[in-house]
């Protein structure tokens, strides 16, 4: 599903160039549950967001679904966030002024869905993940189990293939973090490929499949199933 | 985004931060009301002024002594002739074909004296065809009778102002008032009208001509007041009666004549360049309430940068970020500018209440042009730093960074 190609970026750091990413190959097929892990500075998370279209790579080519990325437009790779990607991130990046509702039904309003269909769709999920009786509280009403999995009904609101969660538990307490891990991989479960960038080696060895990356580079990539 | 979502999307944003809103509402409103009051004033002064020269007549010509220039520039309101008007050029006139009645006027101060009471006025002298030409209305009592205009009968028609300053609410038709050293009988008071071509006739005494020349010990005339038969002939009759007070004159051509149409051409365009520069410094309120929706537009891209960066991940395009910010930057203005139009009618209905006799009225052109303006200041306001939040990488924005920091 996904193929990079000798992937490169550099970034300019106080003058100092960085190897963000050094010509990685890397496929990941549909489905797949990876974790991503490594010291801070590694690449990961540029590898992340170049696997979620909001970083473009100095060299190299991005296929998704047999598509090259690489070759879009900023309003093209726009589009496929929305269609085909879904983020977590560690620090929720709920809107504060917007309820639960809003919140997650915010890409639904991006690409123009009537709100007709919009409601059916978001009180599923809300349903599905237990959130009915918040559905109309804004973020600093919910905790912060609660706020996670609002901003994973939102990632997942389009219906993804990709999932990308970027240390996802980072700001979550030992038990309200295991929920949100369970939540993710239950949506795993269901076909969609999850990748997640995380510090945390008990959360990164429940994946299938673990990257190590250090100064840019697949250091390790292992599988095993599920233990 | 569905134009419905952008709006609820904004309102949000709005009423979220109600204060700032408010203050750029203000700022907006403020700047618009400003135009509209103020050109709606300008407006009016040239509706006061056009309407009370209207006054005259477009079939008036006001003969002047002295050769003025009149082309271009203000005509002359002080009439400084070498050589006298006299009547014998007014009966002449008078007789030119084409003309339908001329006015005599002389005009002076003078101690006027009724029932004790004492008062420096104004004294017209003149002849009953004024009263026509100037619709100076009667309250009671007849205006100045027909008759020669060298006879010097002792009558007079006294103004509203000056019947209650002299004889109070006591009956005043058939009494005698003292003009310097001449009496007169009262056989009229002129209906209130107000200030009529800068002179307020209900302050003044009007005599015969004949009289006011004795009583002044003058021969010439202030002014002539001459009536053609119509409009039309105004033009034409202008040469014969230049060439007729040439030919009385010794070959001297000087008098001026103006008509009604070059003091209002004249007054026209000057208090439309008034109204359109006060409308124009009005205007300048609109340019800083830009520049305050261009500094809260820029603060609001700085307090959401991640909101943009996690707009912009859910598939939010580059086009779509400056759009939102473009409209959010509108959507104050447009509801600033109504703000603004209904304090500013608000404020005129007010000026119009406590001055009837004012007409005021918002020109279309400042109406349209104070909205446009603060639309179009608004948006140009907006662009940059709209553009600005559009072109935020998501990465970056996402860490709440405007700029690449290590």
């Amino acid at each position: 599903m996904i193929r990079l190609e000798q992937l490169n970026k550099v970034y300019q750091l106080g003058g100092e160039p960085v190897q963000a990413l050094d010509h990685v190959d890397l496929s990941i097929d549909a489905g797949e549950y990876l974790s991503v892990m490594g010291p801070s500075g590694s690449g990961k998370s540029t590898l992340l967001n170049m696997l979620g279209l909001l970083d473009t790579p100095d060299s190299g080519r991005y296929w998704l679904d047999e598509r090259e990325m690489t070759a879009l437009s900023e309003e093209g790779r726009a589009a496929e966030r929305n269609r085909h990607i879904g983020f977590v991130f560690q620090a929720y990046h709920l809107i504060d002024r917007l309820s639960a509702r809003e919140n997650i039904e915010l890409p639904l309003v991006l690409n123009g869905t009537a709100p007709a269909e919009r409601k059916p769709a978001v009180g599923a999920l809300l349903e599905r993940l237990g959130l009915s009786h918040h559905a109309d509280h804004l973020p600093h009403q919910l905790s912060g189990g609660q706020r996670q999995r609002v901003a994973i009904a939102r990632a997942v609101i389009r219906k993804p293939r990709l999932l990308l969660a970027d240390e996802p538990t980072g700001n979550l307490d030992s038990h309200s973090g295991r929920d949100v891990i369970e939540l993710l991989e239950e949506l795993n479960a269901e076909g969609i490929t999850l990748v997640m960038v995380t510090h945390d080696a008990s959360m990164g060895a429940r994946a299938h499949r673990r990257l190590w990356m250090q100064d840019g580079c697949l250091l390790k990539d292992e599988r095993h199933a599920p233990g | 985004m569905r134009p419905a979502d952008l709006l609820r999307f904004n309102g949000r944003l709005l009423t979220g931060q109600w204060f700032r809103t408010l203050m750029t509402l203000l700022a907006t409103a403020v700047g618009v009301a400003a135009v509209l009051l103020l050109t709606g004033l300008g407006e009016g002064a040239r509706r006061f002024v056009l309407n009370e020269f209207n006054l005259l007549g477009s079939d008036v010509l006001i003969m002047l002594p002295g050769r003025k220039e009149t082309s271009g520039g203000i005509p002359p309101l002080t009439g400084e002739g070498t050589r006298d008007l006299t009547l014998a050029d007014a009966r002449a006139v008078e007789s030119l074909p084409g003309i339908a009645s001329v006015a005599p006027l002389v005009v002076g101060l003078t101690q006027v004296e009724a029932e004790g009471r004492n008062r420096e006025l104004m004294v017209v002298g003149t002849n009953q065809r004024f009263f026509q030409m100037r619709q100076l209305e009667m309250e009671q009592g007849r205006p100045l009778p027909a008759m020669r205009l060298d006879r010097a009968e002792a009558v007079c028609v006294i103004g509203a102002e000056v019947r209650h300053s002299l004889f109070g609410q006591a009956p005043v038709l058939g009494r005698w008032l003292r003009t310097a050293d001449r009496r007169c009988r009262v056989i009229g008071v002129m209906a209130e009208r107000g200030v009529s071509l800068g002179t307020d006739m209900s302050e003044s005494v009007i005599i015969p001509v004949a009289s006011a020349q004795q009583l002044f010990n003058t021969e010439g005339l202030f002014r002539l007041f001459i009536q053609v038969r119509h409009p039309s002939l105004i033009e034409s009759t202008k040469p014969q009666i230049l060439q007729l007070i040439q030919a009385r004159h010794q070959g001297e051509r000087d008098v001026t004549l103006i008509t009604q149409d070059s003091l209002l051409g004249v007054f026209d365009d000057i208090l439309k360049l008034l109204t359109l520069s006060v409308g124009a410094i009005a205007a300048i309120s609109l340019i800083v309430a830009g520049i305050l929706i261009m500094n809260i537009t820029l603060i609001s891209v700085t307090q959401r940068t991640s909101e943009i960066g996690l707009l912009k991940a859910l598939g939010a395009s580059e086009n779509e970020v400056h759009r939102l910010f473009l409209s959010e930057a509108l959507m104050m203005a447009l509801l600033g500018s109504a703000l603004g139009v209904g304090t500013g009618y608000a404020l005129l209905g007010a000026a119009h209440w406590m001055w009837p006799e004012f007409p005021v009225s918002v020109p279309l052109w400042a109406l349209l042009g104070a909205i446009a303006l603060a639309l179009g200041v608004a948006l140009v306001f907006a662009w940059l730093p709209a553009r600005k939040a559009a072109r935020l990488p998501p990465v970056l924005a996402l860490k709440g960074l405007t700029h690449a920091q290590s």
